[in-house]
């Protein structure tokens, strides 16, 4: 038998090693194969798309003309603008969803009447539809006429006000804390609970203040429950097309770049070459911005490595 | 204090303080729910009712969920959209599931070289706008005459959860000890037993809230369904938007359609919230 084999014995382990290394890759490669086809091949149409001079709307020839839909696009104030509101939309919503979520999920980690009732209140916003969301906080909350919050500060003396055409990004900000704040919570829910309880009575034993105990111990521990907050947060939120359709329709300042990308191609512009090279552009930010979050992750993953 | 779960006692219950922080929470909580009390009951007004000064006290009728739950030849009607949408999402999320299940066992029970690697591309994905996919997206579904089919959303929404799906299972794997399969292995068993009878209870439960959290995502799902699927296999969220935008201004009439829309999600959410909570984070950070 052991004439059949001229391999050496290295060999013969360094093969199978392989074989079980392909074997072990096989469970991954549908998953792997399906996002692949479905999310990159968009792109690089998108990426010859934005060499070219193509309008969807007249039957002119598309001709190639190198990088000018790129300068162009540097050129352009409202894309700039539209950068401006979505690195502020996106900042203030996490912000102040990851705040408010640390802040009610503290509230909620103690035992009262009615908790788990009062967390199944807090929870539903985040289920809600944002189509639904954007459709009810401007006819119902926001609305000029017999909307809730000018009913409600009428009767403290305050003028009535026109919300939405006032306050047009702050008003979409408000509905996107409104439905993102419960999911910050539910996070941080989590981490509270996975808190060791004989720390804290450690703690208590020895005297620590609550204050103490908070920021010495607690927060520390929530950390990367924060942080995971904030990638998951910024994931979505950046993309925010749904709320501005609903509550704006991209009115005065309140044009994000995903709403003013898709405005330049389905919009009245029908730019498909211009558009395209925006996207291109979108993604090479949205790329450098995971960068950045993929090294957030990365701490999180830590001490996994073996 | 001595109750588990209980690990943030900043001040005692039985206290003044301890009371005016249940009662703050309770503030909060009812605050958050309003928008949404405040829409399901205006599905119960008349439209003189709706456009009037707020108000808690009417007559309520069923009036207006009649009206929008009724056939609209020509138009997209509630049982048409209703029926698109939990096709879509009941299929989407399955095979978003089936794909992501072997994903995460090869990213975690027997890694991969790499698998760092691999996972960060799948969430990395997460990151590109889908608006900078669009006009690509339109044109191939065109081309192959996918657009206004439920297929094109069923495939879309599936790329569209599998990262995090794929992401949230490999945590909960990596949750399996060792030793049990190990154990598993030494007494004998096949892979497939050591699957079914050693890891899947214990992933069980995330499985389950990966999968929810996937149904929220593709039912709520509006951006690409109405750039794509506007007059074929057009999904729950754009059957409210129509609502806004035949009828004009119905504020009742928008309440109802909205409450229907949203409960299917609400209800799945409500009962799934504690599995959630662990699905969300407890998993994820391992």
């Amino acid at each position: 038998m052991a004439s059949t084999s001229t391999l050496s014995r290295d060999e013969q382990v360094k093969a199978l090693q392989k074989k079980e290394a392909r074997r072990r890759r096989i469970p991954l490669l549908p998953a792997l194969l399906f996002t692949i086809v479905v999310t990159q091949t968009p792109f690089a149409f998108s990426l010859y798309f934005g060499f070219l001079k193509w309008r969807g709307n007249t039957p002119a020839p598309r001709e190639w003309i190198g990088f000018k839909n790129y300068t162009d696009a540097f050129q352009n104030m409202f894309f700039r603008e539209a950068a401006w509101v979505s690195i502020l939309m996106t900042v203030s919503a996490v912000l102040l969803s990851v705040i408010l979520g640390t802040l009610i999920a503290l509230l909620l980690d103690r035992k009262f009447f009615g908790q788990g009732f009062v967390r199944t209140l807090i929870i539903t916003p985040f289920l809600v539809m944002p189509v639904v969301a954007g459709l009810v906080w401007k006819n119902q909350m926001f609305s000029a006429t017999f909307g809730v919050i000018n009913w409600v500060i009428n009767i403290f003396g305050f003028e009535s006000r026109e919300w939405v055409s006032e306050f047009p990004l702050w008003t979409i900000v408000v509905v996107l804390v409104w439905q993102w704040t419960p999911f910050m919570m539910l996070i941080m829910l989590a981490g509270l609970q996975g808190q060791s309880s004989s720390v804290l009575e450690a703690a208590k034993v020895d005297g620590a203040s609550a204050s103490a105990t908070f920021f010495q111990i607690t927060l520390p521990h929530l950390r990367p429950y924060l942080e995971l907050g904030v990638l998951l947060g910024s994931i979505y939120l950046i993309q925010v097309y749904d709320h501005i359709f609903t509550i704006t329709g991209g009115g005065p300042g309140s044009t994000n770049i995903p709403f003013f990308v898709n405005q330049r191609s389905f919009g009245a512009a029908f730019a498909y070459g211009s558009a395209s090279a925006y996207s291109i552009l979108v993604v090479i930010a949205a790329i450098l911005i995971a960068n950045f979050g993929l090294r957030v992750l990365s701490g999180l993953l830590e001490g996994e490595e073996a | 204090m001595s109750s588990k779960g209980n690990t943030g006692p900043v001040v005692g219950q039985r206290t003044f303080g301890g009371y005016l922080l249940s009662l703050l929470a309770w503030l909060v909580g009812l605050l958050f729910f309003f928008p949404v009390f405040y829409m399901a009951l205006s599905g119960f007004k008349t439209e003189a009712d709706a456009n009037a000064d707020p108000s808690l006290i009417f007559d309520p009728t069923m009036e207006q969920f009649n009206k929008v739950t009724a056939d609209k030849p020509g138009l997209l009607d509630a049982a048409e959209a209703f029926a698109n949408s939990a096709w879509i999402v009941a299929i989407s999320t399955i095979l978003c599931m089936a794909l992501a299940i072997p994903a995460a066992y090869a990213l975690s029970i027997k890694p991969i070289g790499k698998w760092k690697d691999v996972l960060f591309f799948f969430i990395s994905t997460k990151f590109l706008p889908i608006v900078a996919a669009i006009l690509p997206l339109w044109l191939i579904a065109d081309y192959l005459d996918l657009r206004n089919t439920r297929l094109l959303l069923i495939i879309l929404y599936t790329a569209m959860n599998l990262p995090l799906a794929v992401w949230m299972l490999r945590s909960f794997f990596a949750e399996v000890p060792k030793e049990l399969i190990e154990a598993a292995q030494i007494d004998g068993a096949s892979l497939r037993s050591q699957i079914t009878s050693v890891i899947m209870p214990i992933v069980a439960p995330g499985i389950a809230a990966t999968a929810l959290l996937c149904v929220i995502f593709a039912w709520n799902e509006f951006y690409l369904a109405i750039q794509l699927n506007t007059s074929g296999a057009s999904t729950v969220p754009i059957w409210v938007n129509s609502a806004v935008e035949f009828q004009g201004q119905f504020l009742a009439q928008l309440s109802a359609a909205a409450t229907l829309a949203t409960l299917p999600v609400v209800i799945a959410g409500w009962l799934a919230q504690k599995r959630m909570i662990r699905g969300l984070a407890m998993g994820a950070i391992k």
